[in-house]
């Protein structure tokens, strides 16, 4: 087991604690109710379905769990989520089928 | 305030937010047994869970660490990830801005991925919500996965349990969240500006301190507003 100096480390937690707090509260403390822009309010209306996908999309290409080789059960049950939720719209459906895409894949290919 | 339709409300987000208990346990115990390993103590395993409250930026935070990185850089890669908040914070801000401001210091809190992904669908497929309606939807979208999110990280701190690599818990958070991202494309500007972030988080995932799912998120948001404009012009002319 490593040991981490408990300043340092007790800076890094209050520094993390204040600055992801005032990230998040910066658009939606300060400015309230006071009206914003229709061209900056028709691009935060992309925020979710851009930065999600965005988010994800190198996970499912480069998977942390195989040191970064795509592999073909994680691929699979990607494609097979996406799918499902688009195709049913419910999230549930999604998950749990591409759940048992993975574990399928992962058991016959492993 | 309508108590009754509030009320009903907090449990529809309890009920949409459900499905993350499949990221908050995992990721929970991954988070609490990675800290350990790190290690942190127990008491700064928590405070750290239960104050920064973002999973993605603690575990970058936890990895720079263990490579020995300085504070500044660890501090700064961090709430590079967390960058995204900022994001969410402002895409929330037309739906819930005029609520009061203790809910909207408490609702900043509790701004994580899953709130926001299934609180800016309700809001938008159902523009008629109040805005405490919205309030109480946000809070329930968020209760079922904060205390497994806190339990799980003190398990996984306590029992120190390794969690076997065949259980592919890695993969919990894309599946749910592409999952989630199905019912998102409910027109043809979503889809052009899911594509486009994806295309350029792929290609900037080189560039460090995370900073290419900002690009990514900001080339998709605009490719978005774009398509939209284009949409409603050929609409408008049809």
């Amino acid at each position: 087991m490593n040991s981490v100096d408990p300043v340092t480390m007790w800076i890094i937690i209050v520094g993390l604690a204040i600055g992801s707090y005032l990230l998040r509260f910066v658009f939606i403390g300060f400015v309230g109710d006071r009206p914003m822009p229709p061209w900056l309010l028709r691009h935060l209306r992309y925020t979710a379905v851009a930065i999600l996908p965005a988010l994800i999309a190198p996970l499912v290409a480069w998977p942390t769990a195989t040191g970064g080789e795509p592999d073909v059960p994680r691929m699979s049950a990607a494609t097979v989520a996406v799918t499902v939720g688009l195709l049913t719209k419910n999230v549930i459906a999604g998950i749990f089928s591409g759940a048992a895409t993975l574990y399928g894949l992962l058991y016959l290919l492993g | 305030m309508a108590f009754t339709t509030s009320n009903s409300y907090f449990w529809k987000g309890f009920r949409d937010g459900a499905p993350f208990v499949f990221v908050a346990i995992p990721f929970g115990l991954l988070f609490g047994v990675f800290a350990t390993e790190t290690g942190l103590n127990i008491v700064q395993t928590m405070a750290f869970t239960a104050t920064v409250f973002a999973g993605a930026a603690q575990f970058a935070a936890l990895q720079l660490l263990q490579d020995e990185a300085p504070t500044l850089i660890v501090l700064a890669s961090a709430l590079a990830v967390n960058l995204r908040m900022a994001m969410y914070s402002a895409s929330l801000t037309p739906f819930l801005g005029s609520a009061p401001l203790w809910q909207r210091a408490i609702a900043a809190y509790l701004t994580v991925d899953q709130s926001y992904a299934c609180s800016i669908v309700r809001f938008e497929t159902e523009p008629q919500m109040t805005v405490p309606q919205r309030m109480a939807y946000f809070f329930g979208s968020v209760t079922p996965i904060t205390p497994l999110w806190i339990l799980c990280t003190y398990l996984g701190a306590v029992l120190g349990a390794r969690i076997p690599e065949s259980w592919a818990l890695d993969f919990a958070l894309p599946i749910t969240f592409l999952a989630m991202i199905g019912p998102m494309m409910r027109t043809p500007a979503h889809v052009v500006a899911a594509l486009v972030a994806v295309a350029v988080s792929l290609v900037t995932v080189v560039i460090p301190f995370n900073l290419g799912l900002l690009i990514a998120g900001c080339a998709g948001m605009i490719a978005g507003a774009q398509a939209e404009v284009v949409l409603e012009r050929r609409k408008a002319k049809a």
